[in-house]
């Protein structure tokens, strides 16, 4: 693939123009350096043209030096709720819920702060004469998650003393394993996991990774099934969100709000909620998180050197390697008691680890796609995913504006291999290679084909007993690239391995990014051009 | 209302036709006679396992000569004591739940087997099934000729007689599915909307890839297949 060089072109002139005035807000001119973009698991290097803005991740903030007496902290200072021991008493019937493998991305490295909330809390229930316990993973319509990946995250000693009978997965097709709430005064039905709904607490162990994480959303989404995500995982409602990642501007967190306010209403919960720094690359691979024209020689020829040979192995092998490396994210803060003065804490914490502030859209945002999503860890970036991640998630990494200005294109960067993970991703293949190509319209998908995945017993036999995703969940991805879709006037993909995945997901390709750039910008002189730098995450908080 | 269709053997039991055979083989009224059907299904096995790598429905033929002689009364009244010992402890977990699921969802579930017609029928009302499809015994004057009647289930005839039900039934195939361990029975699960294997060997594993045909596993899944269906 060439996409090193960009040849002069009138349309792509060079300008010099400085716009940006926070420092990670990099404009770029004809002397700086190629910049580093992923293409799913491979690195590349591209040629911008002078007068493109860059934005960079914040450096990741400083870690919690002593977690656990944070996480105590927390536990014995809690917002706008009593004391977790307060709580106690024996004989009492108490369920942990906590998040998924989809968070953090990459998985932590060892130990995770949940383990490390864990087992504060458990030592705490047995303190306080509660035997009765409980830890449900709130996977809501995820995957299962496996025995080792649930061992990596709560750790082993608590994983030989719950897993299987105390410690399991949330299961939303348990017909007799979910219990009616009740319904908002918008008719959204609120039916949550049977065994917390009749406990006598609900401890809420949450990890943020990014804004639209936590808060109601813990409970609400994570325990709860297909009959409540209904509600809001529907084309209407994701595309009245203007932008996933600020709560206030999300019809999609309004209406989980609802939800989750009956929730408070009616069950004790406990919310303990976690925020990380996007330490997500170690230390001999950190360079990445910074602007390329810093890079040291020996950083240079470390990315050459990376480059080169995740382009010579085969993909199974550069899988595996970005899989079995976790990141060392530190924890920066701990909150715990009521779910809305904790979220607003975590929120703080999330922005100001995230968000950096830009003036101005632009014309094209160009971002390189991953490896990774929340749904395919320990698994490959399908076509469906690679949509979720261009429209869904990095078109939302903003707050004010978006990146780009209505009906402006989006250039990604990823192979779009027709490749899915067979057992992760089974309803997958089906809803890409056979509803995709009788339509792309979200709500034409929803009112055709969505109740018949949904209800499908061999997919949900696999949701419930193997390891699959719930056959709603392909739609629900399509409906997160929803907003991005409305938004955007196109997106084009560099570097596809194929031309039939990108016409199914309503993509233009492009051999190289000078191509792109030249269909981008449609006869216009001076297309604005913004890069989003990630990985790590990174926010723009845009302004006009 | 679509159908599911389900292979029983395998699929639905951990047990194949042999075990039922077996079972009213060492049930003759005496001892003797028990012993001497035995000694004769083992003297025959090496054919029928040819049989079996060769032609299912030749298979089904060979291995239901055995009952040749059994009384339909003796047949009959033994039944209840067969299903109880022999397929009903054989069912895999979850197999219940899969048919209700089915029925839950508003489908008809047939059995589809190449067991007997009385044994199946226990079956289907013990998972909540709606009908099946099964081979049944040629009998004259009241003793199995140890001959299956036409048709006989087994292999592609399965297709055709899914085909068929489905047509006299007024369903169209493209919204049913159907439910199989064997290779043997691709034809069946080739014919409708809705393929998915269940407890599959590593032949129809890898086919099950290809096509991307839903795998579910009610048993424990075998080592090899889970390694396959890892990768990507």
């Amino acid at each position: 693939m060439s996409i090193t060089s960009l040849p002069p072109s009138s349309e792509l002139a060079p300008r010099a123009r400085s716009r940006g005035t926070h420092p990670l807000v990099v404009t770029l001119d004809k002397r700086s350096a190629p910049r580093a973009v992923f293409s799913g698991d491979q690195l590349l290097e591209v040629d911008l043209p002078a007068g493109t803005r860059c934005i960079y991740p914040r450096p990741p903030m400083a870690a919690l030096k002593d977690v656990e007496a944070a996480i105590r902290y927390a536990l014995n200072h809690p917002l706008n709720s009593d004391p977790l021991h307060a709580k106690l008493r024996p004989g009492m019937k108490v369920v942990i819920a906590m998040d998924d493998i989809s968070l953090p991305l990459p998985p932590m490295r060892r130990p995770d702060v949940r383990e490390r909330v864990l087992t504060v809390v458990l030592e705490m229930l047995a303190d306080h004469g509660v035997e009765d316990v409980e830890i449900v993973i709130a996977t809501s319509i995820h995957r299962r998650m496996t025995a080792e990946e649930v061992r990596h995250v709560v750790g082993d000693r608590i994983f030989k003393a719950y897993w299987p009978d105390r410690l399991y997965n949330h299961d939303a097709e348990d017909p007799k394993g979910m219990k009616l709430v009740g319904t908002t005064d918008h008719g959204e039905v609120v039916e949550l996991n049977r065994k917390a709904v009749e406990s006598d607490l609900l401890v809420y162990v949450n990890l943020n990774l990014v804004p639209m994480d936590g808060g109601h959303k813990s409970v609400a989404v994570g325990l709860c099934g297909y009959k409540s995500l209904r509600a809001h995982h529907n084309p209407h409602t994701m595309r009245d969100c203007w932008s996933y990642m600020d709560p206030s501007s999300s019809a999609l967190a309004t209406s989980v709000e609802r939800m989750g306010r009956l929730v408070e209403k009616t069950l004790d919960v406990f919310h303990i909620e976690t925020t990380v720094n996007n330490r997500m690359f170690d230390r001999p691979l950190e360079f990445l998180h910074r602007n390329e024209d810093d890079w040291t020689g020996a950083e240079r020829a470390a990315f050459k050197a990376l480059a080169f040979t995740l382009s010579k192995v085969p993909q199974p092998a550069r899988q595996a390697v970005f899989q079995r490396v976790p990141s060392p994210y530190g924890v920066t803060g701990v909150f715990a008691g009521e779910c809305e003065a904790v979220h607003q804490k975590t929120l703080e914490r999330c922005y100001a680890q995230y968000l950096v502030p830009v003036q101005g859209q632009a014309d094209i945002l160009v971002a390189g796609i991953p490896y990774i999503s929340p749904y395919n860890v320990n698994a490959y970036l399908n076509p469906l995913l690679v949509q979720v991640m261009a429209q869904g998630y990095l078109f939302n990494l903003y707050k004010g504006q978006p990146l780009v200005r209505k009906g402006g294109t989006m250039i990604v960067f990823h192979p779009c291999s027709d490749v899915f993970d067979k057992e992760h991703h089974a309803p997958y293949i089906e809803f890409v290679h056979d509803v995709l190509p009788q339509t792309r319209d979200a709500v034409e998908m929803h009112k055709k084909f969505e109740e018949r995945f949904a209800t499908n017993p061999a997919y949900i036999e696999m949701y419930r007993k193997g390891h699959a995703y719930h056959p709603a969940h392909p739609f629900y991805m399509w409906y997160w690239g929803e907003a991005g879709r409305q938004h955007l006037g196109r997106v084009i993909v560099v570097g596809a391995d194929n031309d039939y995945i990108p016409k199914l997901l309503g993509y233009e390709t492009a051999r190289s990014l000078p191509e792109a750039l030249a269909m981008a910008s449609d006869g216009r002189r001076d297309p604005e051009i913004t890069m989003l730098h990630i990985p790590p995450i990174t926010m723009a908080e845009v302004s006009a | 209302m679509p159908a599911s269709f389900f292979d029983v053997d395998g699929t639905l039991v951990r047990t194949n036709l042999l075990h039922p055979t077996v079972f009213y083989l060492a049930n003759q009224p005496n001892p003797l006679r028990s012993l001497g059907a035995l000694a004769r299904a083992a003297a025959g096995a090496p054919r029928m396992a040819l049989a079996e790598m060769l032609d299912r429905r030749r298979f089904n033929e060979l291995l239901f000569a055995a009952y040749e002689g059994i009384s339909q009364d003796r047949l009959l009244l033994l039944a209840d004591e067969a299903f109880d010992s022999v397929v009903k402890r054989a069912l895999y977990p979850g197999a219940r739940d899969l048919v209700q699921r089915c029925r839950a969802e508003g489908h008809e579930v047939i059995l589809v087997s190449g067991a007997l017609d009385f044994l199946m029928e226990r079956l289907a009302r013990h998972l909540g099934a709606t009908g099946h499809i099964s081979n049944r015994l040629e009998f004259k004057d009241g003793y199995a000729t140890g001959k299956l009647l036409r048709p006989i289930v087994a292999g592609p005839e399965k297709a055709r007689l899914v085909r068929e039900w489905a047509k006299a039934h007024g369903q169209d195939l493209a919204d049913c599915f159907a439910y199989s361990d064997s290779y043997s029975d691709v034809p069946m699960l080739s014919v409708v909307g809705h393929p998915c294997v269940v407890n599959p060997d590593l032949r129809l594993t890898k086919l099950a890839r290809t096509y991307a045909w839903p795998v579910i596993h009610l048993g424990d899944r075998p080592k090899v297949a889970r390694l396959l269906e890892r990768m990507p």
